[in-house]
């Protein structure tokens, strides 16, 4: 017994101090990617469009008029784009992309005659900076406390499951945010759902779904939960989890980091409170 | 003994029977049976099992219908002593579709066959137990999703239908329902356990939920859009299925990759198994309500997720292999970090390793606990670390190397008893000898390009690509069409083989004991199911 007191002593407290402080990911990490429309041809755009694995890259000519667009909710973040077009794609440092709406998550841009005539950046969400104390009271206020979450995989690689697990460790140690994690949809307040939805989990989740009471949230977690991802919509998938129930935020990623699926979290918290 | 004498002994026994029998790629001799040789299949495939030892890895099928009027069968072994893979291929006419049963004599293939049965509507016949596998009961009968005339885009409408369980019956005997939808953070699955008391009298699982169309997904992509859907068959195991998937391509065009790239894919392939076994452990800990266990092992977990964030910008280490190589260097300034927390990582666990084994609450649950026996593990093909920890000493890092491992030196950590406990000291054992392995990687890192170009892939070929994963062994087959693009991905990870295992593994135990001992085995739905 005195061992383990001992170990824990010397530990120390190792707890991220994320959200309070930026959590800045690593140089090379993979993070958004980011077109630079200005300096990019739709030739260059289409080879884009040609290595990208998930159709999240698009281009769309009719005539002389071009658009392109980009979308994080289907992204897997592999980096093959800006490999492609080094001079005008790079791979962003920023996971924060959580949103309430998903057409928050397309970057797009017109071109006539090959001119770029206008560039669409879509809104964001607050900074988790923002986040962190404001809803931090407002769920303290309207949830007594708590929140209680029913992660349901509806056929994910269990990418997403490592991370969302990685949220109860004691680094990223969710619970310090009053949120737990719950045995039973009765029980709870949030669906944290990962894809795609598969045929074979398509009842499933809908039964998840209506046996949550209101008010609920629910939170579309990954590219394929977002999207259907890489595995797009087949025989046995169904697509993105909004094709089945009504999302109320989107996590992209591929998986999302714990920071990102914290980020997500606690703006669904804010969300929350407002039903 | 050369693959010469091996082809010799088959041609001298079977030559009446056999079109081909051929060596490629180094290490894969192919034998094809004659088409009216079919019923000959399980004699061959039992022949090589007993001949050389040969275990069971794997058997899918083909649809060569549109060219050749008929499916395949490929039947794969090992013959781990002289470091050989053996692909018995058998053609099955499309108009009398069905073959003589492996699994009747060798019941590794039970699984395998099964799967074939309900994709390709392929008949075994005298299998032992032929219910469905992978359809689930509302999925249409005779509707077979890999045949190539179903299109991957079809939604073919629910029929009703209920599971194929068989009731258990007696006095005071209960049925308890689990799933699909799981209490924990994990994957979706059915249980129906059979109790009587507490003790558990059998176990049945319906798995495939998560099946996503993955291997006819791949048909007709290219090889560098299919690399990144392999590298999301297993999220625990992204390195492990891409690294297979790149050697499959690799060999099929005849590559070797850079020794740089070598050893970044070993080192990529050791981290992976670190951060899994850890976690492993840790939720063993979690399992036995010993927290103060789970808390560090997942601490020392979250430093190598975050040194992999740091070394390959994605924690699961994404977007890393490569065709021909891998896409990210290692910086030299970053080698000395890698190396301390390598001596982190041992010393915590052997810490904790004392902590456990000294705590007589944990030691009781973990002993005796989940017993898979060695006998059984055998007949039923288990594979990897459960294999391992029921004496099993098999290991593709040893037995079939490839990518440098013959060049460094490491133990395979096997233990006899096949409880949780064993399962928890390969797993311990293994990480250690994984720092040491990523130690001697380090030391000598040879200089050069990370990657190669790789040609289109050669047509009407066929290849294997192979690692060990963290937990087993995991094989990729890949086909060409006469215009080289993929017409059959197939994907095989040790939890296929390994689910079985865990129906042995509970008969007796008692109800509160299940989660431990899944956890033990710790198998992924999603590789299962594709
Ligand atoms: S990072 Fe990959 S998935 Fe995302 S847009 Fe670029 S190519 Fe497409």
């Amino acid at each position: 017994m005195l061992k383990f007191l001992r170990k824990s002593l010397q530990t120390g407290l190792v707890t991220t101090q994320y959200p309070r402080l930026p959590d800045l990911p690593p140089e090379n990490f993979l993070g958004a990617p980011v077109i630079n429309f200005e300096k990019i041809s739709i030739e260059r755009l289409k080879e884009a469009e040609k290595v990208c694995p998930t159709g999240a890259i698009a281009v769309e000519t009719d005539g002389t008029r071009s658009k392109a667009s980009l979308s994080y909710a289907s992204c897997i973040f592999c980096g093959r784009c800006a490999e492609a077009v080094p001079e005008a794609i790079t791979m962003s440092q920023e996971f924060e992309l959580a949103t309430f709406f998903k057409a928050r998550l397309i970057t797009s841009a017109e071109y006539v005659d090959g001119k770029l005539t206008g560039v669409h950046l879509p809104k964001r969400e607050a900074s988790i900076e923002e986040l962190g104390e404001r809803v931090r009271d407002e769920i303290f206020k309207t949830l007594g406390r708590s929140l209680h979450i029913r992660h349901v995989d509806a056929g994910s690689c269990n990418g997403c499951e490592l991370e969302i697990a990685a949220l109860q460790n004691p680094i990223f140690d969710l619970e310090r945010f009053g949120m737990h994690f719950v045995a039973s949809p009765r029980h709870a307040d949030m669906l944290l759902v990962t894809g795609p939805v598969t045929r074979n989990l398509e009842i499933a989740l809908q039964k998840t779904y209506e046996a949550t009471p209101d008010p609920k949230v629910v939170v579309a977690v990954g590219a394929c939960g977002c999207s259907g991802g890489i595995f797009g919509e087949s025989y046995a998938s169904r697509g993105g989890v909004d094709k089945i129930v009504p999302v109320d935020i989107y996590i992209p990623g591929c998986p999302p980091r714990p920071q990102a699926l914290l980020h997500g979290l606690l703006l669904a918290m804010g969300r929350l409170s407002i039903h | 003994m050369s693959s010469r004498l091996i082809m010799e002994t088959l041609q001298s026994e079977f030559a009446d029977h056999l079109a081909k029998i051929y060596v490629q790629h180094e290490d894969e001799i192919q034998v094809e049976l004659l088409s009216e040789r079919l019923d000959w299949l399980p004699k061959i495939c039992l022949f090589v099992h007993h001949q050389w030892k040969a275990f069971f890895v794997s058997a899918w099928a083909s649809d060569g219908c549109k060219q050749e009027h008929q499916f395949k069968l490929h039947y794969l072994f090992s013959l781990d002593n002289e470091k050989l893979f053996l692909v018995i291929h058998a053609p099955v006419s499309a108009d009398q579709p069905d073959f003589p049963s492996v699994a009747a004599h060798l019941i590794a293939a039970n699984w395998a066959e099964r799967e074939i049965q309900d994709t390709f509507g392929l008949t075994a016949v005298g299998h032992p137990n032929p219910k469905a596998l992978w359809s689930h009961p509302d999925w249409p009968s005779s509707t077979f999703a890999m045949r190539k005339d179903f299109s991957i885009h079809s939604n073919p409408t629910r029929v009703d239908g209920d599971f194929p369980i068989a009731s258990v019956e007696g006095e005071g005997v209960l049925e308890i329902p689990v799933g699909p939808i799981h209490a924990g953070i994990i994957e979706p699955g059915h249980f129906r356990f059979s109790v009587a008391g507490e003790p558990i009298i059998r176990l049945q699982a319906q798995l495939f939920y998560t099946h996503k169309g993955t291997e006819k997904l791949a048909e007709g992509l290219s090889p560098e859009r299919v690399l990144h859907l392999s590298e999301r068959v297993s999220g625990d195991s992204t390195f492990g299925h891409s690294t297979a998937f790149c050697h499959a391509v690799e060999r099929m065009c005849g590559l070797t990759i850079p020794e740089r790239a070598q050893s970044l894919r070993i080192l990529c392939l050791e981290l992976e198994r670190i951060h899994n076994h850890l976690s492993d452990i840790g939720m063993i800990a979690n399992d036995v309500a010993f927290l103060i266990g789970y808390a560090h092992a997942m601490r020392v977990r979250e430093d190598v997720m975050s040194l992999n964030e740091r070394l390959w910008g994605s924690r699961l280490i994404r977007g890393v292999n490569a065709l021909g190589g891998v896409r990210r260097d290692l910086s030299l300034s970053i080698i000395p970090e890698i190396k301390s927390l390598m001596i982190k990582v041992r010393e915590e666990l052997r810490e904790l390793d004392q902590i456990l084994m000294n705590s007589a609450s944990v030691v009781d649950r973990l002993e005796t606990t989940g017993i898979l026996h060695q006998s059984t593990a055998k007949d039923i093909g288990i594979v990897g670390i459960a294999g391992r920890a029921s004496g099993l000493d098999r290991d593709f890092r040893r037995d079939h190397p490839h990518l440098g491992y013959s060049r460094l030196t490491f133990n395979v950590p096997t233990r006899q008893t096949g409880d949780v406990m064993a399962r928890t000291q390969v797993r311990i054992d293994e990480v250690m000898e994984s720092t040491q392995i990523i130690e001697q990687i380090l030391q000598k890192i040879p200089d050069g390009p990370i990657k190669i170009s790789t040609p289109e892939l050669p047509k009407s070929a066929f290849a294997l690509g192979y690692c060990e994963g963290w937990r087993g062994p995991i094989l990729h087959a890949l086909e060409t069409d006469s215009h080289g693009a993929i017409t059959r991905y197939k994907i095989d990870d040790p939890s296929f083989h390994n689910w079985p295992a865990l129906l042995f593994a509970v008969q007796g135990n008692i109800v509160p004991d299940f989660p431990l001992i899944n956890k033990s085995f710790n198998l992924s739905y999603s590789g299962n199911d594709r």
